[in-house]
């Protein structure tokens, strides 16, 4: 069936509450306003106000609440309009969501899951296209999904429910409108490992999310150039797939790794620190990233642009390690 | 053991009503508080317990009320000033020491500590050290409760400090907004750490600002056990009768320091004496005596029990097994995951 990204988590979000009557949907205008990136459309009239649960402008409050409801016995998935507006909620997530199992002993679990839109590319200024999913991923206690295809943005929320823990799920804000072809019987897909989108044996180009469609454009252009590239998607940031992110670099011994987050203490420099701990010896060129230039993400077109990782880039990255000849 | 509790009535030629039973045993739940507390700062004081220890001596009443108000099946959430909260909620007092010892018996293997008190069987949520952290915890498990039919009170502990918050705002509007069933009991010692009310706040009439959420709300005499368990018993039957959330704000005072810390450069100790005069073992204890309900044998065994009881809970503390080194990596995630 052909459909989109929006649609797919829709879909996914439509089951969950036909399955399981704990499952409900809050966050800011996911009613009756048909949710802020129109992802819950229609659910409002199909499951009512109870379910797909308005909350006031109180991020920490229904973050809280979500926990609370979770720790009651529920499944909440709680939706936070833009991972910006999280910060408002991050002492819940960060003191309480991820750190209760924990502190009590594993007495009490927490299955809450967070979605929240991610990314740049829209031109919103600043304050609307920050990229922290890679903070998020700093804390133990809570497991950080990235879907960037459609088969995950449809499979990725049924096996996060099923999670007894803390997910957080980021969706780029960009990929929303990506549409293509999903098989009508897709469902939940596993999310303990990375998935090499594009097999290749001359250099590995690791990435998730927003940037796996310019990684894979990028990809493109090099196989123009006879540069065999192989890109893997992280798909999950916490827990990472330390075992994907190795077996690809001992396959083509070289490694470009691609994040919109900035690029200083971020998950690139986590993905790249485990290279070099691990794979050390199985490297012929040193590792680069390709990240989002360190400023506040601007408002001008050019300069957005500019700022964020484009498949330009990252072939350039690519063509200096495979240039790199150990 | 779901609070040790031995007998009341012990002979004597004190009223034997069983009204008279009742007040004899808020005065026994506060006398525990007390004892376990001073317990605390003495093990502190022999550096056996460490971190931050906060402790609840003067403010027994406002636990001991409320807890008498709350069935099973109810919950309660609270602060990093939440040993008697603990006890009284049924916690033993023998896993709250050694929780603080780090002991494997320790009511959170050692993982919480004294300002992290966590027990599933008496649904109690924390001990939680975020000021305010925990008010959005406690709307939640009401919605829980109201979204899955079920008729139960979640009562929430908090200091007067955590109505600067915005957590607090947030979390009285939502409450207020879904008709959802929380007490909100704020304990209202005058001060968050150094900072008394005054300095703090524009309005320091914080049921004023829990009802301009249209929530009711009232201030009660936090040394008065007996005024805090009817209004906490009049909240909850309210909550229990669809009502939505009621807030009460318990005044109170904190004799002791904000911690073990705390030098206490911002009051002074004449106002520490007014307080104590009105301290709420005392106060129960003389109106019990005065009205012929509790006599000098009553006292006595009452002590003699707790005591008893405390010591008790010392030995097992100290004779528990350290949590293992080994098991650090344990109650991460649900099941064991290579970060
Ligand atoms: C969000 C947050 N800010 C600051 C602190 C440090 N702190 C711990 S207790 C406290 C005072 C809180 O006072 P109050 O809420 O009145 O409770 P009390 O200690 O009087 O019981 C402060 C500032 C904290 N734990 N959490
Ligand atoms: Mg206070």
């Amino acid at each position: 069936m052909k459909t989109t990204y929006r649609e797919a988590i829709r879909a996914a979000l439509r089951e969950a509450l036909i399955n399981d009557e704990r499952v409900f949907l809050m966050g800011e205008d996911v009613g009756a306003y048909g949710g802020c990136f129109a992802v819950s459309l229609g659910l409002f009239e199909e499951f009512g106000p109870e379910r797909i649960r308005d909350t006031p402008l109180s991020e920490s409050a229904f973050v809280g609440a979500g926990i609370g409801a979770a720790l009651g016995g529920m499944r909440p998935i709680v939706e936070i309009m833009t991972v910006n507006f999280s910060l408002l909620a991050l002492d819940q997530i960060v003191n309480n969501a991820a750190t209760l199992l924990h502190m009590s002993g594993g007495q009490f679990n927490v299955p809450i899951v967070i979605r929240t839109t991610t990314g740049a590319g829209r031109q919103l200024g600043a304050q609307h296209s920050h990229s922290l999913e890679g903070w998020f991923a700093h804390i133990p206690g809570l497991r950080i999904l990235a879907p960037a295809t459609l088969e995950d943005a449809r499979g990725m929320l049924p096996t996060a429910l099923q999670d007894p823990d803390p997910v957080l799920i980021f969706e780029h804000g960009s990929l929303y409108n990506a549409a293509g072809e999903l098989d009508d019987d897709a469902g939940a897909v596993e999310i303990g490992h990375a998935a090499v989108r594009r097999a290749g044996t001359d250099v590995s180009l690791i990435t998730y999310g927003g940037t796996l469609p310019v990684t894979l454009e990028a990809a493109a252009t090099l196989a123009e150039e006879d540069i065999d590239a192989e890109v893997l998607d992280l798909r999950t940031l916490r827990p990472l797939d330390e075992a994907a992110v190795l077996a690809t670099v001992a396959k083509t011994h070289r490694a470009v790794v691609v994040d919109e987050g900035w690029r200083s203490g971020s998950l690139s420099a986590e993905v790249s620190a485990r290279i070099t701990e691990s794979a050390f010896y199985d490297l012929d060129a040193p590792v680069l990233r390709v990240c989002s230039a360190e400023v506040p993400v601007p408002y001008a077109k050019q300069l957005e642009l500019e700022a964020l990782p484009s498949a330009a880039r990252i072939a350039i990255a690519a063509r200096q390690v495979v240039g790199a000849r150990g | 053991m779901a609070g040790y509790r031995s007998k009341t009535g012990t002979a004597g030629a004190a009223d034997r009503s069983p009204e008279a039973g009742r007040r004899r045993e808020l005065l026994r739940e506060m006398l525990r508080v007390r004892r376990l507390e001073e317990r605390c700062v003495e093990l502190y004081s022999e550096a056996k317990i460490r971190g931050f220890l906060h402790v609840y001596i003067g403010e027994e009443a406002v636990a001991a009320g409320v807890m008498s108000a709350l069935a099973p099946e109810d919950a309660v959430v609270a602060t990093y000033r939440e040993h008697g909260h603990a006890l009284l909620r049924g916690v033993p007092a023998g896993a709250i020491l050694a929780e603080m010892y780090g002991k494997v018996e320790g009511c959170c293997r050692g993982r919480g500590g004294s300002m992290h008190l966590f027990d599933a069987d008496t649904r109690f949520y924390g001990g939680n050290a975020i000021v305010a952290g925990g008010l959005p915890l406690a709307v939640g498990l009401a919605l829980a409760d109201k979204l899955s039919g079920r008729s139960r009170v979640t009562a929430c502990f908090f200091g007067e400090g955590a109505a600067a918050e915005g957590e607090f705002h947030e979390s009285l509007n939502l409450a207020a907004l879904w008709n959802l069933p929380v007490l909100f009991c704020c304990e209202n010692n005058l001060y968050a750490m150094g900072t008394a009310l005054a300095r703090s706040q524009s309005q320091t009439d914080l049921a004023l600002k829990a009802a301009s959420y249209e929530i009711p709300s009232w201030a009660v005499d936090g040394m008065d056990v007996l005024e805090v368990e009817g209004a906490a018993r009049r909240a909850a039957d309210g909550i229990r009768g669809g009502s939505g959330p009621h807030f009460l704000e318990l005044r109170t005072y904190r004799f002791r320091a904000h911690s073990m810390f705390d030098p206490e450069r911002y009051r002074d100790k004449a106002e520490v004496a007014r307080w104590t005069e009105r301290d709420p073992l005392l106060l129960l204890r003389t109106l019990l005596e005065s009205s012929g309900q509790l006599d000098a044998a009553d006292w006595e065994a009452m002590e003699r029990e707790v005591d008893a009881e405390m010591a008790e809970a010392v030995r097992f503390a100290e004779a528990g097994t350290p949590e293992p080194a080994d098991q650090l990596l344990r109650f991460v995630y649900s099941t064991p995951v290579q970060p």
